[in-house]
């Protein structure tokens, strides 16, 4: 077998068998929850509570209870909307594109970044239906045939596509992510017994682990893999068409697209941290989630954020370029305006801090990017309603120029959704493996840390002579020491 | 077929005579066609000079300002018309009226500045198409010559191994920088003939060539920046491509992981510096032609095309090498991943080709729809749709299956179409702005096959000066032995 470069750190430390493996990721699973899960659990609910008790007022009294007015008719729904689809962009460019560019080090997070995917479509979607002020017609925006004579959506709208893009997305990602459990979910049931190994067993779908079983998987997961690319793309891209369709200034350009993907691979990898840093200290996974892991991701926010700030810088100075006074107008009101207390937020959260990871120290640092993760959250927060707020606000009749601020449903709304992604998370991270387990354990014969440090070995004894590789390189570049949060 | 370690042997490429006579040759024929096009074109403007004495202006008038004002008038029509609908419907949008009414008041601004220019700044047509396509084959070389410095640099940031073993001929192409800025300093002097805005008194008042529109944007297309930006642009990729070029080649000599460490961050802030660099040079030097048009994702447009162009000239490359007996350890897998970036990136040309196309035709802003006046519904017509044919249909359906990415005899007819097809891309890019309807394509055949011939003395050249394979690469196992 060729040996992967030794320059490549490894993604399983320790020394680690296959038996080991499964010990080391079923255990969560296995044993009771301990106080710190109940707790955190416990303040996730009610969270949750509080926002459908709100989004019930909500349904009583009419939408007239957000901050919105004539001129300012789109604010935080919206923005919370884009928020949670952009984080939901992480799991699937982890599982399909990464899988693609065979990045092995995304075996270790998948797996959750793929649930995470899920959740936060999930909180996404509560938005849209909840603005439309009567949600027990939000059917209607399928395009159903109807009795109301020809009375279809309006196929031109954006809008509509989002609700096509949307719901696509959410069920090929479910699928991807449920199809991909199976194999672990046939795991915990071998492990389990009495009503816990027909509760597994049924949702393992009589998984056998023969080889028939896993050719079909094999090529199911390729088919859901191709499916999963290009929606990675269109999600965001649809999305940014709600806007970029339109006319008003600030909202119309063509760079969107690509700048809104970018910006939710951004924001989903940064939530993908927020939730992984914890995980692997709660259920002691630092052997398989490693600070290269980290690293690696670091680098992937870097990338991101740095295609996000040119694409602001791009979008000024093209708005200047132009020569269109609405557009300079707008810019300038974003910049210098009564909400360039936002511009400025996010241009530090989002331009700014990302920025640090250049430093090898704050790359490789767990605390760093833990709190670096929490200021891209909000910066990208903050991006979209610069964007909805900003451009709205303005008028093109001054008389009609408005301000906007929340009201305490919105706030508690957008607080809610945060409750309902961490139950289902911690939920998640209970009861099924956070780590695929058959897919890690591919990985480990190449870039278990063990099975390195043997191939290393070889090559200085001799063994391995036929290597063009210069044996001094073998040991270079040891993982660098933890640091634990 | 992964060849085993043993059989590897560190091989050169000799560039023999033959090779170059032949190259020689090319670029000769292509001049003479070239030539042959130049002359053409001129007579063809002369005479119609001479038997249609009195309607002598009718060339000229077909010129952009005037190909620009009857354009506009069209959008504004139609916008206009667009005006009366929203009203007649009695939206209560009030905004959308009001910006769409603002949008046919500065489109008659436009169509004033663009008549104020009738007369005014006209060189002969032959001259302007000989120096646009100048810049159309510099920007077509000098970007496959930036792209394998860029791949070469992702290759290193992404911890890629599979391309190490034929990573030199990408490396290559970056060679071709310094012959690439000589040729665009050898276009200063037929600048004014591509951009408008250079011609003189249009940023001042009172002057009959002044407008408006290009006066606000003189704080950034002004010679003397337009100068500094274009020596930056290419200081900088000079200055990467040696480093980085330098360090590949010492490795060679040196082993360790000192000079693949160093690479690694020589390509971080190399990566960096392209993107503002390529953006500077898609707005100067293309986006500048249409200089009343803007659009932010111009400069993402020019790069997704770049990327396609540069992966093309790679496999043409290895594919050549290969014909010579060389390059033998780069096998249908790696071809297969070269292959898979030429239909991903050919889909990513698509798509950004369609968020700038859809989002201004849906807008329908008549500064905006100007620059697809002409080539969607005017002149260029049967190109724009041959262009998104051979960029997007052709490669998503020749490229699908998995066999036609790994065997180099269906890659050769790939690689043929889509060097003409963002060539292509590119005309259309430049042609409709700075000839008008006066394109052709005898003298862009010539002049394209000159340049091909003196990319090939140049990248052949630097190909011969380094072994075909970085031997001390630390991840040279792993490309060589490379199976998917």
């Amino acid at each position: 077998m060729i040996q992967e470069s030794a320059v490549r750190p490894p993604l399983v430390l320790g020394d680690k068998t296959y038996s080991q493996m499964t010990e080391d990721i079923m255990k969560p699973l296995e044993t009771k929850p301990n106080l710190l899960w109940f707790g955190a659990f416990s303040i996730a609910a009610l969270v949750m509570t509080m926002g459908f008790a709100l989004i019930g007022y909500l349904f009583v009294t009419g939408t007239g209870v957000w901050g919105l007015n004539k001129t300012v008719g789109w604010a935080w729904d919206i923005t919370n909307f884009v928020f949670w689809v952009g984080i939901g962009h992480a799991g699937t460019l982890i599982s399909a594109v990464l899988l693609l560019f065979r990045q092995k080090w995304r075996t270790s997070i998948n797996r959750a970044a793929e649930a995470m995917t899920i959740f936060a479509v999930m909180c996404a979607g509560i938005f849209p239906v909840i603005h439309t002020g009567r949600p027990w017609l939000a059917f209607w925006m399928l395009p159903l045939p109807n009795v109301h004579g020809s009375l279809w959506v309006n196929f031109n709208s954006p809008l509509l596509w989002d609700v096509f893009a949307i719901s696509t997305y959410l069920t090929v990602s479910l699928v991807f992510w449920y199809i991909g459990l199976i194999p672990d979910i046939a795991t915990v049931r071998d492990r389990a017994e009495g009503l816990r190994k027909k509760i597994y067993g049924a949702l393992a779908f009589g998984w056998n682990g023969s080889a028939r079983t896993w050719a079909r998987y094999e090529v199911v997961c390729l088919i859901l893999a191709g499916l999963s690319t290009p929606l990675v793309l269109s999600v965001h891209t649809i999305v940014s068409f709600d806007f970029a369709t339109s006319v008003i200034p600030g909202w119309h350009t063509t760079i969107f697209p690509p700048y809104f993907v970018a910006g939710a691979i951004f924001s989903g990898f940064a939530m993908v941290h927020t939730l992984m840093i914890l995980t692997r200290s709660i259920f002691k996974l630092e052997e398989y989630v490693t600070m290269y892991h980290i690293e690696l991701m670091n680098i992937v926010i870097i990338i991101t954020g740095s295609v996000v700030g040119l694409a602001y810088g791009t979008e000024f100075f093209i708005a200047w370029y132009s020569g269109v006074e609405y557009e300079q107008y707008a810019f300038l009101n974003r910049a210098f305006g009564p909400f360039a207390w936002a511009y400025w937020t996010m241009i530090t959260c989002n331009v700014i801090t990302p920025q640090l990871f250049w430093f090898n120290s704050i790359r490789k640092s767990a605390v760093a990017t833990f709190i670096i993760s929490i200021f891209v959250n909000i910066g990208m927060w903050f991006e979209r309603f610069v964007i909805i707020v900003t451009s709205l606000h303005r008028d093109y009749l001054p008389s009609s120029w408005a301000m906007y601020s929340p009201t305490f449903v919105e706030i508690g709304i957008f607080i809610g959704t945060f409750g309902l992604f961490f139950t289902l998370f911690l939920l998640f991270a209970k009861t099924l493996p956070v780590i695929a387990l058959h897919e890690i354990k591919t990985v480990l014969k190449t870039s278990g840390e063990k099975y390195k440090q043997a191939a290393a070995s070889r090559v200085e004894k001799g063994s391995a002579g036929e290597s063009p590789v210069m044996p001094e390189i073998s040991l270079a570049r040891k993982p660098q020491q933890e640091t634990e949060i | 077929m992964a060849h085993h370690p043993t059989e590897f042997k560190v091989e050169h490429f000799t560039f023999d005579d033959k090779l170059r006579k032949t190259l020689i040759t090319l670029i000769v024929v292509g001049l003479v066609i070239a030539g042959l096009g130049v002359f053409m074109a001129w007579k063809g403007e002369n005479a119609g000079h001479d038997s249609h004495g009195e309607h002598h202006s009718s060339v000229v008038e077909q010129n952009i300002p005037s190909a620009l004002t009857s354009n506009e008038t069209e959008s504004k029509a139609e916008v206009a018309g667009e005006t009366e609908k929203l009203q007649g419907e009695q939206t209560t949008d009030s905004a959308t009226v009001q910006a769409t009414e603002t949008h046919v008041a500065e489109a008659n601004t436009h169509s004033a500045h663009a008549e104020g220019h009738e007369g005014g700044h006209h060189g002969p047509i032959w001259l302007k198409r000989f120096w646009a396509n100048i810049l159309l084959n510099n920007f077509y070389f000098i970007g496959i010559a930036i792209f394998g410095v860029f791949f070469v640099a992702v290759q290193y940031v992404a911890n890629a191994g599979w391309a190490v073993s034929l990573k030199r001929v990408p490396e290559s192409f970056g060679s071709f920088l310094p012959v690439g800025f000589v040729l665009m300093l050898l276009l200063i002097p037929g600048m004014h003939h591509i951009y408008h805005w250079m011609a003189e008194g249009v940023s001042e008042v009172g002057h009959p060539n002044y407008d408006k529109i290009i006066a606000g944007k003189s704080g950034y297309l002004n010679m003397p920046f337009f100068l500094i930006r274009l020596a930056l642009i290419f200081g900088i990729w000079i200055l990467f491509y040696t480093i980085m070029r330098k360090l590949s080649l010492k490795e060679d000599e040196e082993g360790g992981t000192k000079n693949y460490y160093k690479s690694i961050r020589t390509s971080a802030i190399f990566i960096i510096c392209f993107a503002f660099t390529l953006m500077m040079a898609a707005w100067d030097w293309l986006m500048s032609i249409d200089v009343h048009w803007f659009s932010t994702i111009y400069w993402v447009y020019t790069f997704a095309g770049l990327f396609v162009s540069g992966f093309v000239a790679t496999v043409f490359f290895l594919i050549f090498l290969q014909g010579r007996g060389l390059m033998q350890h780069v096998n249908e897998n790696h071809f297969h991943d070269l292959g898979k970036f030429i239909f991903g990136f050919s889909i990513f040309w698509t798509y950004i080709w369609v968020s700038q196309f859809l989002l201004i035709w849906y807008a329908n802003i008549p500064e905006e729809t100007l620059y697809y006046v002409p080539r969607f519904l005017g002149h260029y017509k049967v190109l724009f749709f041959v262009n998104l044919f051979i960029n997007f249909l052709f490669p998503f359906l020749y490229l699908m299956t998995r066999n036609a990415k790994r065997a180099s005899n269906s890659l050769s007819t790939i690689v043929l179409v889509l060097a003409f097809g963002h060539w292509l891309d590119l005309y259309l890019m430049i042609m409709p702005g700075v000839v008008g309807e006066n394109n052709g394509f005898l003298m862009e055949i010539g002049f394209f096959l000159a340049y091909l011939g003196i990319f090939g003395l140049v990248v052949f050249k630097a190909l011969s000066k380094a072994p075909l394979v970085p031997k001390n690469h630390p991840m040279l196992d792993e490309s060589l032995h490379h199976h998917i």
